[in-house]
């Protein structure tokens, strides 16, 4: 029985495994900077349809489309910002996981720097108010506040 | 004054918070077409009711139409089916087709089980005209005006609820034209 189990378990696997091969594509190139260029950008390229996920790691129909134009497009030699403006031509700012520095991504690339600024820029004001006020507390005793002071001391020392 | 910095957190908190909200009701599959006023993008693919025959970007042009990319392994499609030929029989609207990475035989058997409301269909079978479209899923519906330019584009069904904005992008084409 066990045995029979085994071998139905073997079995098991073996077309399991046949399924999720059936489901790889292969992409083949002919040198290694082509399938370097070619992992780079599908990693780089976002899937339009699902929203979160690269073009690489991306079982939609679309992103199969878009992997197969890099791949074609790798082969025809192109470069990565040849082959991004053809994405963003057809798909918009959208695809790229890492925007390009324009006008309407200012916001986007500098906004947390200058916050940041403004940060320590607040934090310096303040810093600055808190030690002007400190030293207007602390700073020289009157004539009486020294006697007074004196005093003090004088009476804690005779005890 | 004093009194007014002390408020600073609590404008930035309500801000801040309108801002979300907003964002929260927004449907983040709704992108902008990247081709809106540009050209419809050039093609050449076989006709589907007639493969002997090519379809061209110019085959769509002439008049204010509406291009419909479909498939039939598409179920929203199968559910905007019924308002299309509604939109040609009833309207009179030209409506164009973009088969889009689909069977042909299995299409003309679609066309002819739910009748067929397009001018005429590209058959894209390997998604060629949907990757220069900009398509990134079935159905879609782009308003072209004659010159061929893409005014508007409607990403899935077209429906009695989406209607009124296509008709508005439609008069808006064929007033171009006059």
């Amino acid at each position: 029985m066990s045995q029979f189990l085994r071998v139905l378990g073997v079995l098991a696997c073996l077309l399991l495994s046949q399924s999720v091969l059936a489901a790889i594509e292969i992409h083949e190139f002919s040198n290694d900077a082509q399938r370097e260029q070619f992992n780079r950008l599908t990693h780089e390229l976002r899937c339009p349809k699902c929203q979160n996920q690269n073009i690489a790691d991306s079982d939609a129909m679309i992103a199969a489309n878009l992997r197969r134009a890099v791949e074609q497009q790798v082969k025809d030699g192109r470069s990565d910002k040849q082959i991004i403006n053809y994405m963003v031509e057809r798909y918009g700012e959208f695809v790229l996981y890492r925007p390009r520095v324009e006008r309407e991504t200012w916001l986007l690339w500098f906004g947390p720097a200058v916050l940041l600024v403004i940060g320590f820029i607040t934090i310096a004001g303040i810093v600055r108010v808190r030690r002007k006020s400190m030293q207007g507390d602390m700073g020289e005793l009157s004539a009486e506040e020294r006697e007074r002071l004196k005093q003090l001391l004088d009476q804690d020392t005779s005890k | 004054m004093r009194r007014f910095w002390l408020f600073i957190p609590l404008i930035a908190f309500v801000a801040v918070g309108v801002f979300f909200y907003v964002s929260l009701h927004k449907d983040p599959s709704m992108l902008p077409s990247a081709l809106i006023d540009k050209p419809f993008p050039a093609f050449q693919l076989p006709d589907l009711n007639n493969p002997a025959e090519q379809v061209t970007e110019k085959d769509f042009t002439g008049s204010a139409a509406l291009v419909n990319v479909w498939a039939t392994w598409c179920p929203t499609c199968k559910q905007e089916h019924a308002f299309l030929d509604h939109l040609k029989n009833d309207l009179g609207i030209t409506i164009y087709g973009v088969d889009f990475q689909d069977d042909p035989v299995k299409a003309r058997q679609w066309l002819e089980d739910y009748g067929n409301p397009y001018a005429r269909v590209a058959v894209d079978e390997k998604g060629t005209l949907g990757t220069d479209l900009g398509v990134y899923g079935a159905p879609e519906t782009y308003v072209v005006n004659a010159k061929g330019i893409i005014l508007y584009r409607q990403v899935g069904a077209v429906g009695p609820d989406n209607w009124p904005k296509l008709e508005a992008a439609l008069k808006k084409a064929a007033g171009e034209t006059e």
